[in-house]
């Protein structure tokens, strides 16, 4: 499996042409895209015209920049100009942005290729992308089982080495849950540390664009080329970052890693996974670091807080599809009757489900006991994490609680749904960063995922620590 | 007790008006009126999926400007918040505007001696504008709609009064003095009929014998001072009879029809009125700091009130003439400039030039003060040629028009026309004596009558001397010369 890092420098130094790259990954595509579904849109010709850009930029002894024709997978929610974004949804049948999202720019800056667009569960509503509109995609491991999700296309397309690279995004564990269940890594951002701009929102404080690889220091590669303030989102950082790639073999010597008991021991967790936290923090620890247990007890109230916020911002965020301005209309008598026929038609059960839900938690009467109550657990959370960081440098944790499940398990059951993110959900409410990379196998030979977090902009120090664990995952 | 002394109308106002930044509140948009529909647009202010906002650092400046001159209380921080709701000419299907946490608070404005207080005031993006074909403009019979989004993220102001305004004049000077305050600090054009500044009108009537207020009733589209002050009025008279006669008052938005001169209640725009505020999540908090608002401070303009005193202290002029100079986008600067170039004129005759004929012109034109052919010096020149006795006042008139129509100055036309002004006393003495010789039967009526006779037989023969005269007759030599010739 050729690194990212590797192909760049290949390509940077003239040994490789980037159009002999692109050729091989469009074969993987072509090959194994009708089966496992994760690409939704490829841009073929597109990325052989950038490819053969790259290779004239080598050719007149420039440099290209550090991604130098390392082609890159684009969750469908990512905008980039003239090129149809679906996020999985009918809603927004024949819409091209006009502009580029603001991480998007920064691949191509880069001297990356835009491969194409991932599927994912619509509006990144899900954790096995069977939330799609265009079909679920398949794990490529396993394709009766299901990839994980939101970004399950962009998952299972490194997986299946469509591209070394891909961009996802991650509201409640969007990123990391589908790096586990498809054996990549996959990293959630400090919020603010990646510019929104150009991703359709679900909800606004808790997306955030990362990067997915098979290897840690290809994780690190696409993150710092996206890092960064932008000024067109107010929140992100404004202060100059500290990059994770220079530090990535700085070793854990002296770091105290604390494992979480609720979320590691937790109800609903299989012990293959259970087994795999507590081997990666032996290996920590024969690396030098120091390990404790310990607690995060209102980590506990976390999947419910998340299922008020995401849902009431979601609930705003998607008024605008009505059918007025783009995307699907349905025609009706009169203007309300449109907008409720465009609305019927074109989300899905879980986004309408969602959107329900989030309107219910804002409604007057309603909010101090659903909105409001979920802002404080979401204060609590931050302030749980906040002490246990008084102590521990990073914190460790199983990304899912099990591994990658059937297509069709618990479409009928939300509820179980949901509890795919429980050890995921408590990071995006404290916006703090966090990382899943691939521990072995469980028992029934799918991949298990481990999860490193750390305080928010504390990712070259979790870097630090996946390269460590990185190293000795069997 | 009859109607007026039973009921004590309540009223609050809310006022939006639109902030004149260069570029829209959250988007680098143009932030300008009667452009072709849907250009200045960009995938911010249409609400595209994946866009964000960006605070105009600008229309925090101005609404801090607005602070200082009416002693608003400025939060630390402030927050914006979603109002939902869904109509099609806001892109979003929700407003960005601030809920819980606005922007400014209590602030209190000096109307006409009166304090009224401020509750607050809050930044807001506004709304596209729908043009509805068919069905009596009215967009659920319409056989279809137009949207501009031009005006969509626009920057509005909305500032909101405590309920303390109890009749329509003072509401009127409420607004009047908010307008001249706004266009002071240069924040707003305030046109109330082009809509960059809204008035919403929330009146209610409370017994006078009763603490307990009455069923309020919003009014709405009053697109000038002179249809506030008539809808308040109607408005009031309408809740006092409905009241009077037994009938309670309904909770509802109404609208001002100035041709037909009455309210007349609107449909409103969802059945629900539950907006689904919550703080937005794209924003961040706004936290003014004080090098902002001393650089606000240090850099305020004079404030109308303030003005309308200086300039009655130096120039003696009337309180209500410093108020149309001051009220009058540019007049008062004109009129000033105007006056420190003066030599033989007087402060007196400029300020009446400047609300008389120069503000007539203006309103005809549309034109500000500054865009007038004649300049504030030229003006000047023409009130000196009042003041050396060169052009009688009336004559002046006659010069202004020309000057405005031929873009010459005072000095040229009067040479032009031969306009100068008769002063010469044996010139005058003949044209009077031949006046009165031919009038001997009105002189005679002048010493036989009354003293109202008296005036109007002496007012009779000044304008046969002065028509005469060809209207250049000195007015106050011929005055003289004719009261010496009837003692």
């Amino acid at each position: 499996m050729d690194r990212a890092y590797e192909i760049a420098a290949s390509v940077r130094s003239g040994e490789r042409s980037a159009r002999e790259v692109i050729d091989g990954y469009l074969d993987n595509v072509a090959a194994r895209n009708d089966e496992l579904n994760a690409l939704l849109l490829v841009s073929a010709d597109a990325a052989r015209a950038s490819a053969d850009a790259i290779d004239a930029v080598v050719a007149q002894g420039k440099d290209p920049g550090p991604l130098a024709g390392v082609p890159v997978v684009l969750k469908d929610n990512l905008c980039q100009r003239g090129v149809p974004t679906t996020c999985g949804s009918r809603i927004l049948e024949g819409w091209k942005p006009p502009y580029t999202a603001t991480v998007v720019e920064a691949v191509i800056a880069a001297g990356g290729i835009a491969l194409g667009k991932a599927n994912l569960d619509e509006f990144a509503m899900g954790s096995s992308t069977e939330n799609s509109a265009f079909g679920p995609t398949r794990n490529p491991h396993d394709p009766s089982r299901v990839p994980g999700g939101s970004s399950g296309g962009s998952a299972a397309a490194v997986a299946a080495e469509f591209a070394p690279l891909a961009l996802g995004s991650d509201t409640g564990g969007s990123i990391r849950q589908p790096a586990a269940l498809c054996g990549v890594v996959g990293v959630k951002p400090t919020y603010g540390r990646v510019s929104r701009y150009g991703l359709v929102a679900f909800a606004s404080s808790l997306d955030q664009i990362g990067p997915f690889a098979t290897s840690v220091s290809d994780a690190a590669l696409l993150l710092d080329a996206i890092s960064g303030h932008d000024r067109r989102d107010s929140t992100s950082f404004a202060d100059q970052l500290i990059p994770v790639a220079p530090s990535l073999n700085e070793g854990v010597a002296g770091l105290r890693v604390g494992v979480i008991e609720e979320l590691t021991n937790g109800e609903g967790v299989a012990p293959e996974v259970r087994a795999a936290v507590s081997a990666a923090a032996a290996a920590l620890e024969a690396a030098g670091a120091i390990i404790e247990m310990v607690s995060l007890p209102s980590t506990q109230f976390g999947l419910s807080a998340y299922y008020m916020i995401a849902p009431a911002e979601a609930s705003s965020n998607l008024a605008r599809y009505d059918g007025v301005r783009y995307g699907l209309r349905v025609d009706g008598d009169d203007l309300s009757t449109m907008n409720e026929r465009t609305r019927d038609a074109g989300f899905g059960a879980e986004v309408k489900r969602r959107i329900m839900l989030g309107t219910y938690a804002l409604s007057a009467g309603y909010y101090d006991a659903y909105y409001g109550r979920a802002q404080r657990v979401r204060t609590l959370i931050t302030r749980d994490f906040d002490r246990v960081y008084e102590n521990c440098d990073v914190l460790l944790s199983p990304t899912s609680p099990t591994t990658a499940f059937k297509l069709g398990d618990r479409t009928a059951d939300p509820m179980a749904m949901y509890q795919s993110d429980v050890c995921t959900i408590p990071t995006n409410l404290a916006g703090h960063p966090a990382m899943s990379l691939p521990w072995g196998k469980g028992a029934d030979g799918m991949p298990v995922g481990v999860q490193v977090l750390a305080p928010a902009l504390g990712e070259p120090t979790m870097f630090r620590a996946a390269r460590v664990i990185e190293d000795a995952a069997p | 007790m009859n109607t007026e002394t039973k009921w004590v109308p309540v009223i609050g106002l809310e006022v939006h008006c639109e902030l004149s930044t260069a570029t829209k509140l959250f988007c680098a948009c143009p932030n300008t009126f009667g452009s072709e529909p849907n250009t200045n647009v960009c995938p911010v202010c249409l609400g595209l999926p994946g866009s964000l906002p960006v605070l105009n650092a600008r229309a925090v400046e101005f609404a801090l400007r607005l602070a200082e001159a009416l002693n608003f209380d400025v939060p630390a921080r402030s927050v914006f918040a979603r109002k939902n709701y869904f109509y099609p000419d806001m892109p979003k299907d929700y407003q960005v505007t601030q809920f819980e946490l606005p922007i400014l608070q209590d602030g209190t404005i000096d109307v006409d001696g009166v304090p009224i207080e401020i509750e607050r005031a809050h930044l807001e993006e506004d709304t596209g504008k729908s043009t509805h074909i068919g069905g009596a403009g009215r967009i659920h019979e319409a056989e279809y709609s137009l949207i501009d989004y031009n005006r969509a993220g626009v920057p509005l102001l909305e500032i909101v009064s405590r309920p303390d305004i109890r009749s329509a004049e003072q509401a009127r000077g409420y607004a009047s003095e908010l307008r001249a305050v706004l266009l002071a600090i240069g924040i707003s054009d305030v046109k109330m009929e082009e809509g960059s500044m809204r008035v919403d009108a929330n009146i209610s009537l409370r017994a006078s014998e009763s603490d307990e207020f009455g069923v309020k009733v919003e009014i709405k589209n009053m697109n000038s001072l002179r249809s506030l002050g008539r809808a308040i009025t109607h408005e009031i008279e309408r809740q006092a009879a409905a009241l009077d006669a037994g009938e309670t008052i309904v909770q509802e938005t109404r609208h001002w029809d100035e041709s037909e001169n009455r309210t007349s209640g609107m449909r409103s725009k969802e059945g629900s009125s539950d907006y689904r505020y919550f703080p937005e999540p794209d924003l961040v908090p706004v936290a003014p700091t004080d090098e902002q608002r001393d650089a606000v401070r240090n850099s305020l303009p004079e404030l109308p009130a303030h003005r309308r005193y200086r300039l009655v202290e130096e120039w003696g002029v009337s309180l209500s003439d410093a108020r149309i100079l001051v009220d009058a986008p540019g007049l008062a600067d004109y009129a000033e400039a105007a006056v420190a170039a003066l030599n033989q004129g007087s402060a007196r005759d400029v300020v009446n030039m400047c609300t008389g004929d120069l503000l007539a012109y203006t309103n005809e034109t549309g034109r500000i003060p500054d865009e007038v052919p004649l300049t504030p010096t030229g003006l000047a020149e023409l009130a000196d040629l009042v003041g050396d006795g060169t052009l009688s006042r009336s004559l002046a008139q006659e010069v202004f028009a020309d000057c405005v129509e031929s873009r010459k100055n005072p000095r040229a036309v009067v040479e032009e026309r031969g306009l100068a002004q008769v002063s010469d006393t044996g010139e005058l003495a003949t044209i009077i004596d031949t006046v009165l010789a031919s009038h001997s039967d009105a002189i005679a009526q002048y010493h036989a009558g009354d003293d109202k006779e008296r005036k109007k037989k002496r007012g009779f023969l000044m304008g046969e001397a002065m028509k005469a005269s060809k209207g250049k007759g000195n007015p106050q030599l011929l005055n003289q010369l004719l009261d010496e010739r009837l003692a």
